[in-house]
């Protein structure tokens, strides 16, 4: 029988982290982060996590210190969200330079200002060109697996990059969800101790974080960017075995009614579920729509993607994230117009910037955004729900 | 290090950069770009080595009779030195044109 418990998404995120045995946990507590982060201060308190907690005066510091915690070895974890992640900016670039695998858990929140606690992918979005991979969960069993999942990754020795989790503020982390917890004894199956390459240690010395000439830059820089590219098989075989060991399965690219689908959604994150629904109802009054999602943001599941929508006539893209004054409306939209332009029979891509700042988005938002797409009325892209 | 940074193709480099061989930055001659060379007028050392200790490439060495001495592979030529010594031994002279 399947074991499910209720509880608020953010502790099964703590839980999840409790399971990995992490070594250190660094973070700065930001709405709507903060209940991951004291539920894991309470958990090493309480003796029940063996782990240091170092309750950092700022985010700046929670990623350099888990940078230098990484680098002797010891698995590590940060957390926040929004401003936080503004804050850490300069760091989340180091840390895929250094090949470190850190974990983070970002709770989407949107940047200020105006100053807002509420959930958009403007923060994430801020980080696409750090060279991190970067995943969406849609819902509480998603986050609470893909903790797992991204170190499995992380650490894989072919691999060794640091992993972003996405789940989005408050509609995710604030919500309680019937979670299938994993025994403490299949996670040690799944994820055996990290084994790095190198550390930093006084009997067998090397430098990390070197500087580098202008003759050496580019090749580093190129490095970095292929080891990203061939994380890609490892995502997937990280999947694969969590689909073994759990019988839950991921893909790069999640599809739903897309079957025959003349116009598809394209989402990412927890308003995936939302658009589901939507998309249901559109099919049983025949209106042959349909749904793909990116869990797997970076590196970009070009291949998948490209499989997925088929030969459909029409590309939906929501945007959570306005990207002001750029030529192509969204990040996400502006990126997959870019993957389609060189090929025949491309789909028309409209875009919606919707959910900015914690606005709802409804079934009812998914079913008008249909509607005037397909009846040609939608353009390039606008904001949704926009009053005036 | 086994060969010159602009020898290594992107592909030969360790995961994340790391320099597994300590101590390289012996084979990288932070000399060659000096301006100004420090010149030591040894009647007035009085051999404290301070100029030693605040050198930032390490490029002193104390030789048999105890003077200080700087390596001009890697002296620089910031004049930290100069500016430190507290008897004024050393002064700094602009490197000729070649
Ligand atoms: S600091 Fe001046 S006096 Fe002291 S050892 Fe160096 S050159 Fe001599
Ligand atoms: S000039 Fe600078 S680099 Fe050269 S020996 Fe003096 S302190 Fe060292």
């Amino acid at each position: 029988m399947r074991n499910h418990q209720g509880m608020e998404v953010s502790f099964a995120a703590a839980e999840a982290v409790r399971l990995c045995n992490v070594d250190v946990v660094a973070a700065y507590p930001i709405t709507p982060q903060t209940h991951i982060v004291e539920r894991l201060s309470k958990y090493v308190a309480d003796g029940k996590m063996d782990a240091e907690f170092v309750p950092v005066e700022s985010e700046h510091s929670a990623l350099s210190l888990c940078i230098g915690s990484s680098a002797v070895g010891a698995r590590s974890f940060t957390c926040t969200s929004s401003q936080g992640l503004a804050l850490m900016n300069e760091i989340v670039y180091l840390v895929p330079a250094l090949r470190l695998p850190i974990v983070m858990i970002l709770a989407n929140r949107s940047l200020s200002g105006p100053l807002s606690i509420w959930n958009d992918h403007s923060d994430v979005m801020s980080v696409r060109d750090t060279g991190w991979i970067q995943l969406f969960a849609e819902n509480g069993q998603e986050v609470f697996d893909h903790v797992m999942i991204a170190y499995k990754i992380a650490e894989n020795e072919n691999v060794l990059l640091p992993v972003i989790i996405n789940m989005d503020g408050f509609i995710l982390s604030h919500m309680f969800e019937p979670i299938e917890l994993t025994g403490q004894e299949a996670v040690n199956t799944y994820l055996p101790s990290y084994r790095p390459r190198f550390i930093l240690h006084p009997d067998r010395p090397v430098t990390m974080g070197a500087y580098t000439m202008p003759t050496l830059f580019t090749e580093a820089k190129k490095a970095q960017e292929e080891a990203l590219l061939a994380s890609y098989p490892y995502i997937l075989q990280a999947w694969k075995d969590w689909g073994t060991l759990c019988g839950r399965v991921y893909h790069p690219v999640e599809t739903y009614y897309t079957e025959g689908a003349e116009t598809l959604f394209v989402t990412m994150g927890s308003i995936g579920e939302t658009a589901g629904e939507a998309v249901r109802l559109l099919r049983e009054q025949g209106q042959k729509a349909g749904l793909v999602k990116l869990r797997l943001w970076r590196p970009f599941p070009l291949e998948d993607f490209l499989r997925e929508i088929g030969s459909a006539q029409r590309l939906i893209v929501i945007d959570r994230a306005l990207s002001p004054g750029g030529p192509g409306g969204g990040p996400v939209a502006g990126e997959i117009r870019a993957a389609l332009y060189n090929r025949e029979n491309r789909p028309q891509v409209f875009n919606f910037i919707a959910g900015l700042g914690g606005r709802e988005v409804t079934v009812g938002s998914f079913q008008e955004m249909f509607v005037s797409s397909v009846s040609g009325k939608a353009s390039g892209y606008q904001i949704f729900g926009v009053r005036g | 290090m086994p060969k010159a940074d602009f020898e290594y193709l992107w592909d030969e480099l360790e995961p994340g950069c790391v320099i597994t061989e300590p101590g390289n930055s012996r084979s990288f001659y932070t000399g060659d770009w000096r301006a100004f060379s420090p010149v030591l007028e040894k009647e007035s050392c009085i051999k404290c080595g301070t100029c030693w200790i605040f050198c930032p490439d390490m490029a002193y060495q104390k030789n048999e009779k105890g003077y200080y001495i700087a390596d001009l592979n890697y002296c620089k030529g910031c004049g930290i030195c100069a500016a430190e010594c507290p008897t004024g031994a050393i002064h700094m002279e602009k490197e000729k044109e070649i």
